[in-house]
């Protein structure tokens, strides 16, 4: 099978590879797929609880070309953007920018799950520090 | 650390980076090629001997009444001595056939359709290739009972099992000799023992090992064997089917009608320059297997011992000790083999992994083994041929053994292994 270039930059040089401190209260993991479907895609963010800004994304992956490649996207489109903008991030768009063919389109659907699971993460601990004392901020 | 991941982003936005390898490349040619079970380049010395097939000596061997027709035939009996010789038969016992695919058609549907009277029962393995496996799911559909045999964790089927699943009815079984994604061997010997013992008819498609191991027919007690020229440095589109004569006598319905040609076995006009072909690969094999064996037993040692040697958590598929000299199926954990592949680019090996296949599944092969899902995802076949160097081996092995560990530090399964959690225990999100 033939990779588009992007996919092929992508795997050569993924960006932002690595780990967050998933205790941190700033900081959503996601970890979608599984072992034995080939996939697992761990993406992380670190929000300005201010701002509600992802100022950080980082990710490991699991699985194919375009399984690295879609996730390391992931993580450059939800960088600078509010957590309701990347939510807005379709699988389609990415599919759409690394030229994906048809039997590569779970790996966009994992990364967008990844995304949504990273912000579901973000927020639940954002809830549960605003039942705290000193945070007011639903 | 390793060097090799980093957070940096390329510049140039769609141009190709260069793939980043810091294994030097000086004493190879790129690309390698050390997919040799998948196909084998024609040996010069086989081309050599075919091309006057093509132009001086290109009557048809079935022409009987002029020059061109028998030295069309010579060179096709020829060809027959020589198979028939490498694997211990007489030159009529060989039908020449379009390659192992319909050999193993031919044998099966032949036994089963002629042998329909005394019963309906075929044994085979589940590791077998498709061409057996589809084949006997075909003969299910015209009212055949087929048992398909489990194999042990090394590949290799238990011999009880066999015994056990024999019955009057069985007309045939059929186990390949060497497997061709693991490479191992099955007990051929023993199984063929067996079914003489008990009368039933043994087929073996030896497409992985003839010319590779020994095969003898008759110390085997092998009564029908798939034979394939392109996986033994011979051209594609020709194999040949051996069928016995004697002790006893083997009838196959043919599947192919016309001419008669192949004594009624198998008709239409003989690919001569391709027979040729494939007995020249025959006469070469014999006359070069006991070192060639040791030659790649060798390579394929040094490429384990320089992968293993060096990377943690990687595991051999299948029996070290009954397997093909030139095999090895390594799994490596937390590193999905397509990624691998596309890592290795310049090299070309093979990969049990799902995303290589057109069903989205892992080899079934291994999966057979009882390996998980996710190590069978994870494996890469390597298959070493006549025209790899040791320079091919130990690049090969530096290349896999830098992509595993760049690969790893993107795996959040190896991230999570360090960490001391239990992937088996983590509920895993599906999609």
């Amino acid at each position: 099978m033939a990779y588009s270039d992007k996919v092929i930059d992508h795997y050569n040089n993924p960006r932002n590879v690595g780990s967050l401190d998933k205790s941190s209260p700033e900081v959503g993991t996601g970890l979608v797929g599984a072992p034995e479907c080939g996939d697992v895609m761990k993406l992380q963010i670190k929000v300005n609880r201010e701002t509600q800004v992802i100022e950080e994304a980082k990710f490991k992956t699991f699985g194919c070309g375009s399984a690295i490649a879609s996730s390391s996207l992931a993580t450059e489109w939800v960088k600078g953007k509010t957590v309701d903008e990347a939510l807005s991030i379709k699988n389609t768009d990415i599919v759409r920018e690394l030229s994906l063919p048809p039997v590569k389109i779970h790996c966009s659907v994992l990364a967008e799950d990844a995304i949504r699971a990273a912000i579901r993460d973000w927020k639940t601990k954002q809830e549960q520090t605003a039942s705290k004392p000193v945070e007011t901020k639903a | 650390m390793s060097t090799m991941t980093s957070d940096v982003v390329a510049g140039g936005g769609t141009a190709v980076a260069q793939k980043p390898s810091e294994v030097s490349s000086a004493n190879v040619t790129l690309p390698i090629y050390m997919d040799n079970h998948a196909t084998t380049p024609v040996d010069p010395r086989v081309l050599e001997e075919m091309l006057p097939y093509f132009t001086d000596r290109f009557g048809n061997s079935a022409s009987r009444n002029h020059s061109f027709g028998w030295t069309a035939e010579q060179g096709v009996e020829q060809a027959r001595e020589r198979i028939a010789r490498l694997v211990g038969a007489t030159p009529k016992e060989i039908v020449f056939t379009s390659g192992a695919t319909e050999s193993d058609n031919l044998a099966i549907k032949g036994v089963a359709e002629m042998y329909r009277e005394k019963g309906n029962h075929i044994i085979t393995a589940v590791t077998e290739h498709k061409a057996v496996l589809d084949t006997c799911k075909r003969l299910e559909k015209y009212g055949y009972r087929v048992t398909y045999l489990p194999v042990q964790k090394d590949g290799l089927i238990d011999l009880d099992d066999l015994k056990r699943a024999m019955d009057e009815k069985t007309i045939l079984v059929t186990i390949m000799a060497a497997n061709n994604e693991i490479g191992v061997l099955q007990p051929v010997a023993e199984i063929g023992k067996l079914c003489h013992e008990r009368g039933v008819l043994f087929h073996t498609d030896a497409t992985q090992a003839v010319g590779k191991v020994p095969i003898d027919v008759q110390k085997m007690n092998i009564d029908v064997m798939s034979i394939s020229a392109h996986k033994m440095y011979g051209p594609k589109g020709v194999g040949a089917l051996y069928v016995r004569r004697k002790n006893p006598r083997v009838q196959l319905a043919a599947i192919i009608d016309g001419g008669g040609h192949e004594r009624g076995m198998r008709s239409g006009t003989l690919n001569v320059p391709g027979i040729v072909g494939l007995g020249k690969a025959c006469a070469i094999a014999q006359e070069e297997m006991p070192q060639e064996m040791k030659r790649l037993a060798g390579l394929r040692d040094r490429l384990k011992d320089r992968i293993m040697g060096r990377l943690d958590e990687v595991f051999i598929n299948g029996s070290m000790e009954h397997r093909l000299p030139n095999n090895i199926n390594i799994s490596f954990a937390y590193v999905e083999g397509e990624s691998l592949l596309m890592g290795i680019n310049d090299i070309a090996v093979s990969s049990g992994s799902a995303c290589t296949s057109a069903t989205l599944e892992p080899s079934y092969v291994l999966k057979a083994l009882g390996t998980g899902d996710e190590l069978a995802h994870s494996s890469i076949r390597f298959g070493i041929g006549r025209f790899n160097t040791e320079a091919e081996v130990d690049y090969v092995a530096d290349r896999v053994v830098e992509t595993v560990n760049r690969l790893r530090e993107l795996s959040p399964l190896y991230e999570m292994a360090k960490e001391g959690i239990d992937l088996a225990s983590v509920k895993w999100a599906a999609e």
